[in-house]
């Protein structure tokens, strides 16, 4: 329980800090935002009218918190380019991004376990170099290339899918879930290469601890060592990475959403950058960075739960 | 009393240099362990003593080889066995346990999974079977609350605890033999003497033949019925613990016992063999021992001394005996 | 020890295909990067266009070449700005400890909680486009892992007893930071450095494959990627060529990498 709560205070800093970081970022510019915005041909009424609207002309502090209790009662601004609320704006891509990380989460765990696995029963052989080869390839792949590569072959080539052919969860759910499907894979490739890496050296380490000598000694043999006492423990080491993983996969999101034409969070957030609409893009920094903090807060949680050596002291 | 359960014969063990080339750590050894009794092997860290039980384990770290000799067990080469039949013995006809209880036990799981894990791979028995067995067994090895103690993951335990666990784990199929491997070096001195009347109580009980390894001398006297002395990779004496500590005959045994703390002893400054044990890739000496005794003779640096039998279980390999 | 040495063999041939091309792109191109040919469009690697020519039909090769010195620029003068940085902050904050490694750590988790996309992203949107923007948003996201390396071989060698009896002798403290405690973070920085740079140069593609990134009419690997990505089904080697040649250096750099941690560590 204590652990719970100093996790809860920790977690409830760092997304206060997020927030102050964010604004600030955005605040704290050389030159005054509107002029930037607008560029150097704008107007001083069209400058002075931005400034009112951004309410740039108050003092930070008072900005801040006005900014920050908007913001805790869903109060987001408005953007400036689509000239609507930005709460509007997210309301319809919140469920697609989550939805494309989270199938792109289920793909990575589940090609990577099983991968990690074997790549650990393959030490030693021929197979190991292979795989060892293939990872490093997944690795150093950018996901944005194998989209385009992914495209090509599976969609231009062999007629798999069309595109930049999307549906709306609001039209129909299955074909929603159908149309993520390979925007999905390309972001889980390089990341499930990752995986497969962590959980080899993750269960290598393992075998070579003493409790694998005794249960050798006892008379189990190679399948009973790997899933009866390895993989458990190789799987609680590298739960931890599953917060990063997630934060990989959303960044993925970003840039694969604007290669698909997906309409989510990615291809909003990359528009208001280009447009330099500070309002919206601070907002998706914020809730991009909460969702991935809020996420490790939950690994916490789970490591607490499943590793007795932590439930049990109650320290980490 | 006379039947051999294990026989050693000529065992010897090359560990990979660096360079790839194979160095001699155990050298040509044999000996026999007798169905029932307690033999200990002592001797300074280094000398051979955990890679000869890890052989007999067939437990030989990666870069660790078997040369020559075979392990005779009940009239069976372990050497040349298939790994299956190696995993049949192990755990239910010969167990081992460790001087590091904490990290011989998996940290994930429970006590009682581990405790009963031999039996699950020995034979098949219904969960309540393993948890009645391993209960049985935890009372026995004089656990006080062994409902609990089954509960509970390894942290939770304290070091005597641990290695006690170890021996009902490593008991639990009654082997014939159980190897020890140092079992008292990392516990307190009274701990120590709860596990040693522990393995005592077990090979007197159940008649479990125990090979019992250490650099403590004092130790193994407490408990073996015999004492093989290993220096560098050979045997150098052997004998019952009578012969060893009354009549010893080599100049490193004698060293042995002299570092023995004893009440008599008490405040004066403890005699330790000066010098150090010669590496596996140190030249070889005829004698290995000849640099560091205090008897060496001109010949012991010239010829390897022969062993001769100084009574009906005591030899000694010494120019001297 | 002899662990490793097939992984940095391997990484530094194929970083070393790539080196050479970029330097043989300073002297030698086939063709200029961004002649245009009307009657060259989208024509398949031959050996007149070794990995063919893009919809305005410039040569695929020569731009692909080209364009690796500035994502090679761009990801070396990240790496180079981000370890001074991070060395400084690492070292301040190991070896004075106390109040100021308490602020300069809280600072650094904060930013470590945003992921590196958003970071580079942020400092784009503030700082608006141009050459060097790129430079200072991938530093940003890289200052917190090196600092942390940093600090924590400083705090190793701190208390170490070598540092201990040179203040003994006197030694002013910023000796023993620069002379004494820096040298023995190289080690450790080495294989993060070479990481850090396989980590800018996927990132700096990224960027510049969103438009974010170096300029046009620079060809870099990203932003070409991004032009032939509407016309990969016509010229898929104007995909291709850049994209091998990104994965190649990655797979390179993370080979000497992951070479140089087993060596070393």
């Amino acid at each position: 329980m204590k652990y719970f709560l100093r996790k809860t205070l920790v977690l409830v800093l760092t997304i206060f800090s997020i927030s102050l970081l964010t604004f600030f970022a955005f605040h704290i510019i050389p030159g005054d935002p509107a002029s930037l915005i607008l560029g150097t041909n704008a107007t001083e009424e069209q400058v002075a009218a931005l400034q009112e609207q951004l309410g740039t002309n108050r003092p930070l502090s008072e900005q801040y918190i006005s900014w920050i209790t908007g913001f805790v009662r869903g109060d987001f601004g408005s953007s400036i380019r689509y000239r609507m609320p930005v709460s509007e704006l997210l309301k319809g891509r919140l469920p697609v991004t989550l939805s494309l990380g989270l199938i792109a989460l289920v793909m990575i765990l589940a090609a990577g376990i099983p991968l990690g696995i074997l790549a650990a029963r393959w030490r030693g052989k021929p197979g190991e170099k292979i795989l060892n080869i293939l990872t490093m390839l997944g690795i150093s792949v950018p996901n944005f290339f194998l989209c385009i590569l992914i495209m090509w072959i599976f969609g231009l080539i062999l007629h798999l899918f069309t595109p930049g052919d999307y549906v709306s969860y609001t039209r129909s759910l299955p074909r929603f879930l159908q149309s993520l499907f390979w925007p999905a894979l390309s972001i889980a490739i390089p990341q499930t290469a990752i995986l497969v890496k962590y959980i080899r050296t993750a269960m290598l380490e393992e075998l070579g601890e003493d409790y694998v000598r005794t249960a050798r000694g006892k008379g189990a043999g190679e399948t009973w060592i790997l899933y009866g006492h390895v993989l458990k423990n190789a799987i609680v080491a590298v739960v931890p990475l599953i917060g990063m993983i997630l934060a990989s996969v959303l960044s993925g999101s970003i840039i694969i959403e604007q290669v698909y034409g997906i309409p989510g969070m990615g291809k909003l957030l990359i528009g208001a950058v280009t447009s330099r609409d500070f309002p919206l893009t601070q907002t998706l920094v914020i809730y991009i960075t909460v969702i991935i903090v809020v996420t490790n807060f939950l690994v916490d949680i789970v490591i607490q739960v499943i590793d007795p050596r932590i439930r049990l002291s109650g320290r980490s | 009393m006379s039947e051999n359960i294990l026989e050693i014969k000529d065992l010897t063990l090359g560990v990979t240099e660096r360079d790839g080339s194979m160095a001699v750590a155990v050298d040509h050894i044999s000996f026999e362990v007798r169905a029932g009794e307690i033999l200990g092997i002592v001797g300074e860290s280094g000398c051979g003593k955990s890679l000869t039980v890890m052989s007999l384990m067939g437990l030989l770290r990666e870069d660790v080889k078997a040369l020559e000799g075979q392990i005779l067990f009940q009239g069976e080469d372990l050497l040349a066995v298939s790994e299956e039949r190696r995993r049949e013995i192990n755990g239910k006809d010969m167990s081992i346990i460790y001087q590091e209880p904490m990290t011989s036990l998996n940290p994930l799981m429970r006590i009682e999974r581990q405790v009963a894990e031999p039996l699950r791979l020995h034979g098949s028995y219904s969960r309540e079977e393993l948890h009645q067995k391993a209960l049985a067994l935890l009372t026995e090895v004089g656990i006080q609350d062994p409902e609990a103690c089954l509960r509970a993951y390894p942290h939770q335990l304290s070091g005597g605890m641990r290695q006690r666990v170890m021996i009902a784990m490593a008991t639990i199929c009654s082997p014939r033999i159980l190897l020890a491997d140092e079992p008292t070096t990392a516990l307190d001195v009274t701990t120590q003497a709860h596990v040693l009347d522990l393995l005592k109580r077990i090979n007197r009980e159940y008649g479990t033949a125990i090979l019992f390894i250490s650099h403590d001398l004092g130790v193994i006297n407490r408990i073996c019925d015999r004492v093989l002395v290993m220096y560098a990779g050979k045997i150098v004496e052997a004998g019952t613990n009578r012969d060893i500590l009354d009549a010893p005959c080599h100049e490193y045994t004698r060293g042995l016992i002299r570092s023995i703390p004893t009440r008599d002893r008490k405040g004066k400054e403890l005699p330790s063999i000066p010098g150090r044990v010669p590496s596996v890739e140190d030249p070889k000496e005829p004698c290995p021992f000849a640099p560091r005794c205090r008897r060496a003779m001109e010949i012991c640096h010239r010829e390897a001394p022969a062993c001769t039998r100084i009574d009906q279980d005591h030899i000694a390999c010494c120019h001297l005996c | 020890m002899k662990d490793g040495r097939k992984e940095l063999r391997i990484g530094l041939v194929l970083t070393g295909i790539v080196l050479a091309l970029t330097i043989l792109s300073i002297f030698y191109t086939p063709y200029h990067y961004n002649q245009m040919d009307k009657a060259a469009r989208f024509l398949a690697p031959s050996l007149r266009h070794l990995f063919g020519t893009d919809s305005y039909g410039r040569d695929i090769f020569s731009r692909t070449i080209y364009g690796g010195r500035y994502t090679l620029l761009v990801a070396v003068s990240t790496v180079a700005s981000c370890t001074v940085i991070a060395s400084v902050l690492g070292l301040i904050s190991g070896y004075v400890g106390g109040i100021v490694d308490e602020i300069i750590m809280r600072i650094i988790d904060a930013i470590s909680s945003f992921p590196d996309l958003l970071i580079a992203l942020i400092v784009v949107t503030v700082l608006n486009l141009g050459q060097l923007t790129i430079v200072a948003a991938l530093c940003i996201t890289f200052v917190p892992s090196f600092t942390r390396i940093v600090r924590t071989a400083t705090l190793q060698y701190k208390s170490a007893e070598f540092v201990k009896n040179l203040r003994v002798f006197g030694v002013s403290d910023l000796r023993i930071l620069l002379v004494h405690i820096f040298p023995n973070t190289f080690p450790l920085l080495l294989s993060t450095i070479v990481i850090g740079l396989s980590n800018a140069i996927l990132a700096e593609a990224a960027m510049s494959y969103l438009g974010l990134g170096i300029q046009p009419p620079i060809p870099s690997w990203g932003r070409m990627l991004q032009e032939a990505q509407t016309i990969v089904y016509t010229a898929p080697w104007a995909a291709i060529c850049p994209g091998a040649m990104i994965v190649v250096t990655i797979a390179g750099l993370n080979w000497i990498g992951e070479g140089l941690r087993k060596l070393y560590l």
